[in-house]
């Protein structure tokens, strides 16, 4: 099992704990005195940690190797789930996934990026990375979903497009720029959630909705740390710095007014108690769900385009016009 | 410097001559001003300023910048190397303009036209709150007054020093150009040398035609980017134009003296487009009441 170097004194308590209550198990010594106290020592450590996280640490979080993925959530949040491989382009992109679900006993599509658990699933689902044909695939069940008016949940979790040379030949800019248009036209409730990574223009081209909710440990942002540090570091070892620098953590996006809710996870993060982490997430989804299903299309349109239309900061100096 | 000038960023010419970044021909600058900025000798297309490209387009008298008057801020208080303020002053100063894009009114060979044209000089051309929030306006103003929309792009992308306001510039012009389509207000989308990340990734790609210039960089990952995924060197012309068309990513290849006749020729065919009802009800008071709303940020 893999640990961040912020868990490690926790997991180390942790540990302990777990001894000293198999200790008292198998000797019949009552140790539940010094139990109570490192049990104690942990939530306070624990809070302390979690509570106080750097923005490099929040990256490492979203990036944990043992945090929920997105067909964990799938699995979780909704039933009857049918997977739906075809993107009516070669080949089937493997880091999307999609498909037809129930969500609250509700007909819906989900859509979202794929990451695996170990070396050979990455492989496989490429980390998550798209290529042109994942978000062409993507955009045809979300066709679908509007087709019969079923509401869309797209999961976001991706270190971003996928930089490569077919990627490029195949036309990796232009199906982003398509999904990004014809999501700001698809006639259907679309919520969006960062469950991860929201790895820049792979990100967004399945994320531009009508609701983006986003765990408190996930990270959205325009380039990863790294290559923000490489780029205007010109050092690739300053993504602590980057991270910070990009405001790319949940509490970040909800100050600029980039996504519409944060979603708190359990102290220790989503992978410590996806239970809890699935059933909140539920919860959010099926609040935003309600209120978006009670508006009319047009309604709906013209808020969803209001809502990127104010997005950005800037000023206006009328002194030369 | 030496008789010759190398100018990457700029090309406007410091002494007499200017040297050929592609077959090193030494061209006289009077010369390389006559051929749009093209070598004479090899066709190289050099970058061009922005008021040397409404220069090549507009119509003499007939242009109208608008916007002109957004500026920066930081609303990320960004700091790397050096702070984003620093930065932004730094490429005023360098490009003699204020924002990585000038948008305005103006005649193509007698067909008005919205247009905005890429400022490769500030930033590197990147897409920030302003470039963003131009181009909607641009988009806008050309749906009230029923002109065809023209971009010249020449960006690196989105700009990092806006963080994810830069990402969420990609959402916002992409679906204005959705309204634009809706009205069936033609959209000319020129891609020069280099186009590349977020702006390629949106509004760019999505041109009811989108041309380019010969030999410009044009993609969504940059080659480097690209060379160290891969740990491979990328073929000679993989992401130029010339391999765009061959992989059907875009429509054609414009030499810089065919532009303004092959924009006249697909405008002519355009327009006027078949009657449709007007949805400029439906768009909402963007000046006042977003500026407030960004303001408060």
């Amino acid at each position: 099992m893999k640990e961040l170097p912020f868990e490690h004194h926790l997991l180390e308590l942790e540990k302990k704990i777990d001894e000293l209550k198999s200790l008292s198990k198998a000797h019949f010594i009552d140790l539940s005195q010094e139990i109570q106290t490192l049990t104690a020592k942990l939530e306070k450590s624990k809070a302390e940690t979690y509570s106080n996280l750097t923005a490099w640490q929040t990256a490492q979080l979203a990036r944990h190797p043992r945090r929920p993925l997105t067909l964990d959530y799938i699995a979780a949040l909704t039933e009857d789930f049918l997977e739906l491989h075809g993107g009516r382009q070669w080949p089937d992109d493997h880091s999307i996934v999609g498909g037809l679900a129930r969500f609250q006993g509700e007909p819906v599509v989900v859509v979202g990026h794929q990451k695996g658990r170990d070396t050979k699933e990455n492989i496989h689902r490429n980390f998550g990375m798209p290529h042109p044909e994942g978000y062409r695939k993507a955009l045809r069940l979300m066709k679908l979903a509007e087709k019969f008016d079923r509401p869309i949940l797209s999961f976001i979790d991706t270190p971003g497009a996928y930089p490569g040379m077919e990627a490029e030949e195949r036309g990796q800019a232009e199906a982003i720029a398509r999904n990004i248009l014809e999501m700001s036209r698809i006639r259907v409730p679309i919520v969006v959630i960062v469950i991860g990574e929201g790895g820049s223009g792979g990100a967004v081209a399945i994320g531009a909705g009508d609701a983006v909710l986003m765990l408190e440990h996930a990270i959205y942002s325009v380039i990863s740390p790294e290559g923000c540090a490489s780029i205007l570091w010109k050092d690739a070892s300053k993504a602590e710095e980057a991270a910070r620098a990009l405001k790319l953590t949940a509490r970040d996006l909800l100050d600029l007014q980039v996504i519409d809710e944060m979603i708190t996870e359990p102290l220790g993060g989503a992978h410590r108690d996806p239970k809890t982490t699935s059933g909140d997430v539920s919860d959010a989804i099926g609040r935003h769900l309600e209120r978006l299903r009670a508006m009319t299309s047009d309604e709906l349109l013209r808020l969803r385009y209001d809502k990127y239309r104010r997005m950005g900061v800037y000023t206006e100096k009328v002194n030369g016009e | 410097m030496g008789w010759f000038t190398k100018t990457k960023e700029s090309i406007v010419p410091t002494n007499l001559w200017t040297k050929c970044q592609k077959c090193e021909d030494a061209i006289y600058n009077k010369d390389l001003e006559k051929s749009l900025h093209v070598c004479p000798k090899c066709g190289y297309h050099f970058r061009l300023s922005v008021s040397a490209r409404i220069g090549m387009l507009v119509d003499e008298g007939s242009w109208n910048e608008i916007d002109g008057h957004l500026r920066t801020a930081d609303p990320l208080q960004f700091k790397a190397l050096t702070s984003y303020s620093e930065r932004v002053e730094r490429a005023v100063d360098k490009s003699q303009a204020l924002e990585a894009i000038t948008t305005g009114l103006g005649n193509i060979d007698g067909r008005p036209a919205a247009i905005g044209v890429f400022n490769f000089a500030f930033m590197g051309g990147s897409m920030g709150s302003v470039v963003g929030e131009k181009i909607v306006r641009l988009v806008d103003r050309a749906i009230e007054e029923s002109r065809p929309v023209l971009v010249v792009s020449c960006s690196g992308g989105a700009r990092m020093d806006e963080g994810v306001l830069s990402l969420m510039q990609m959402v916002k012009t992409s679906q204005a150009f959705s309204r634009l389509s809706d009205v069936r207000l033609p959209f000319l989308s020129v891609l020069t040398d280099p186009t590349t990340g977020g702006v390629t990734a949106s509004f760019s790609m999505l041109g009811d035609v989108v041309m380019a210039e010969p030999g410009a960089l044009i993609g969504f990952a940059g080659p480097r980017v690209i060379e160290q995924t891969i740990k491979e060197t990328l073929p000679e012309g993989f992401q130029r134009s010339e391999f765009l068309l061959a992989t059907g990513v875009i429509d054609m290849i414009v030499r810089r003296s065919d532009l303004k006749a092959t924009l006249c020729r697909l405008l002519d065919f355009f327009l006027p487009a078949r009657a449709v009802k007007a949805i400029s009800s439906e768009i909402p008071e963007t000046a006042d009441a977003d500026a407030g709303a960004a303001l408060t940020l």
